[in-house]
């Protein structure tokens, strides 16, 4: 890993030389909250946020997704659609970059999913460590922090007059060389700064979630009353789950008019009671315990079983967002107190 | 579609048969791709299920119902039942339909050579089971005694009527069909298919239940099998469940932490008492 100073005073050189060759997406200011947002200029950025709603996790597995065009109909033609676009992620938080490495495990495997690998791979993902956590924040519940660069190509952290530069592999090499006159060496202060500015921001995080052995817990109260309990307010909107970093359930849906047509897939929710509806009318999860229950599991229990990681970052997008306070910390941290 | 699973081969219609008729109808599209080399290529084993889709209306998850010991098509049995199905049934031969696949695990023929076995089926249920039951007449050498226990509602809701009535005609195969409710000329036994079951009283020894139906068929013939001393690791079945992707991504159709689309449809009753989940 290479370490680097950025002055801040060059940031703007830095992005508009990016902005030159690339696609460039970056934290925007929106209807008062951030989005990610292809950028024209460094000026349009917003860097003072601790997180977007909207989680960045859209720009590689998009809500609404082309998988090919057809001629409607039953003398059909196939169409495939271009997927090599390339592009930086700029002030990408360091949660949210380890959603994307979270998602994709479910998109290699048995299938690989051509294009979510083929998007995170044509995508650079440039973070920028969080300074001030908000008060749902607790990725320091998955031994993760603020300043974690593991699942970054490249991390700026803010430590005064410069950005400290981590540089974890090759293609983040590949963008900071072609601009090795912006960078200079980091010197053991630079990095004795960068832990002061990661440690502070830890210690802002104040809520905590108890996640040891929950996964092997859950096993022991699937049928247990407590999930009724918790289920009891959800309203069922969804929103927790369309703008969890995490969730990577779609549908897939044929979009035509009587000449062309195309098979789209867009985010879906398990908290729709259609998403589970047979034809027959039969519906494994007809009540909302149920859904309730399969997304706290599918974080909690089957993402860990079948690729050995909770499906959870602690961004706290679904705590702040949710219409009637259900809230994830408590929600999990309870699930390993009820008694089997 | 070898680098891209969401993108089907196309395939022509060459034939539809009419199964069932009725309310809830039922038809079996014979399938060939366009592509010669893949036709020839493309090989899967009894339990294996495709999509198939119809261009503007949309994709659905079938068990493949033909035997791969039959060279040069693909079919698969469909109940009109909701948008997709209803859109294929109005299809015609020549007609053009998408289909990716095969997908999902399958039934063990290779490990149940030499067995006896036991195919209860019951409805449109029957068609990964017609699958099975044609690969296993095609290879009848490799296995031990066949019961095949069937029923439907009236004489008029079984399916694959011909293929039955060939099966009736063969020494080395026992056939037998059940209606639920009493119907003039109807020689053979009336009421449901658990019942037949405990009629026809297969042995346990060194044999292997398949069955697949409705779920509350499903249900009882389990029960009445552990009656008759079969094990849960003699008990097989398929699951259906909601499906989009067909490879273990969009999500909907787990049970616990495994995908039916990938890691099923063929269960066995062993597997299923072990992992909980809605279903």
């Amino acid at each position: 890993m290479d370490s680097l100073l950025l002055s801040k005073n060059d940031l703007p050189k830095f992005m508009t030389e990016l902005i030159k060759k690339n696609k460039v997406f970056a934290p925007v200011e929106s209807n008062g909250t951030i989005i990610y947002e292809q950028i024209t200029k460094p000026s349009e950025m917003n860097l003072d946020f601790c997180k977007s709603e909207y989680p960045p996790k859209a720009l590689i597995l998009n809500q609404t997704e082309t998988l090919f065009k057809f001629t409607p109909g039953t003398k059909a033609k196939i169409e495939s659609v271009d997927i090599d676009e390339k592009k930086i992620i700029f002030g990408i938080r360091p949660c949210d970059a380890k959603s994307i490495a979270i998602l994709e495990h479910a998109f290699k495997g048995d299938y690989k999913d051509p294009y979510f690998l083929k998007k995170r791979e044509n995508t650079v993902l440039v973070g920028l460590s969080c300074t001030k956590p908000e008060i749902n924040c607790f990725c320091t519940s998955f031994d993760d922090t603020p300043a974690s660069s593991k699942y970054l190509d490249i991390l700026l952290t803010d430590i005064g007059d410069n950005y400290y530069v981590e540089v974890t592999n090759d293609k983040g090499k590949l963008l900071t060389k072609s601009m090795s006159q912006l960078f200079k060496p980091a010197k053991d202060s630079d990095i004795k700064k960068k832990k002061e500015v990661e440690k502070k921001a830890v210690d802002i995080i104040s809520r905590h979630q108890k996640t040891n052995g929950i996964a092997d817990k859950l096993d022991k109260i699937f049928e247990h009353p407590f999930w009724k309990d918790i289920a009891f307010k959800c309203v069922g909107c969804g929103t927790c789950t369309y703008l969890c970093p995490t969730c990577h359930c779609f549908d897939i849906q044929d979009e035509s008019t009587l000449t062309k047509g195309a098979r789209v897939r867009v985010w879906d929710t398990c908290m729709n009671p259609e998403y589970t509806l047979h034809a027959s009318g039969y519906n494994p999860r007809p009540a909302r315990t149920n859904r309730v229950r399969n997304r706290i599991y599918h974080k909690y229990n089957y993402y860990p079983k079948n690729f050995d990681v909770i499906a959870c970052v602690g961004c706290g997008r679904c705590i702040d967002l949710c219409p009637v306070n259900i809230d994830i910390i408590d929600v999990v941290t309870r699930a390993g107190e009820v008694k089997p | 579609m070898k680098d891209n699973p969401y993108q089907p081969w196309l395939a022509n219609i060459e034939e539809i048969r009419d199964e069932v008729g009725g309310q809830r109808p039922i038809k079996t599209f014979k399938l060939k791709f366009q592509d010669k080399e893949l036709q020839n290529n493309f090989s899967y084993i009894p339990g294996q299920c495709a999509m198939v889709s119809l261009f503007g209306e949309g994709e659905c998850f079938f068990a493949i119902s033909s035997s791969p010991t039959k060279k040069g098509f693909i079919e698969v049995s469909v109940m009109k039942l909701g948008k997709v199905t209803s859109a294929l049934h109005d299809l015609e031969p020549g007609d053009i339909v998408g289909v990716r696949g095969p997908y999902g695990n399958n039934f063990d023929v290779k490990g149940w050579k030499g067995k006896n076995l036991i195919f209860i089926g019951g409805g449109i249920g029957q068609a990964p089971l017609r699958s099975l039951i044609n690969y296993v007449v095609d290879n009848r050498k490799d296995y031990g005694k066949l019961d095949i226990i069937y029923g439907a509602r009236t004489s008029k809701d079984i399916s694959y009527k011909d293929e039955f009535a060939e099966l009736e005609k063969r020494k080395d195969v026992d056939v037998h069909l059940s209606i639920d409710v009493k119907e003039e000329g109807w020689k053979k036994f009336v009421g449901f298919v658990p019942d037949n079951l405990l009629k026809v009283k297969p042995s346990p020894k060194n044999s292997i239940a398949i069955t697949c139906g409705p779920p509350i068929m499903i249900k009882f013939v389990i029960q009445n099998l552990e009656k008759l001393g079969f094990t849960e690791d003699q008990i097989f079945t398929t699951l259906e469940m909601r499906m989009k992707c067909g490879i273990g991504k969009c999500g909907r159709c787990n049970i616990g932490n495994l995908y039916v689309c990938k890691d099923g449809p063929v269960f066995s009753y062993k597997q299923l008492k072990n992992i909980y989940g809605e279903r």
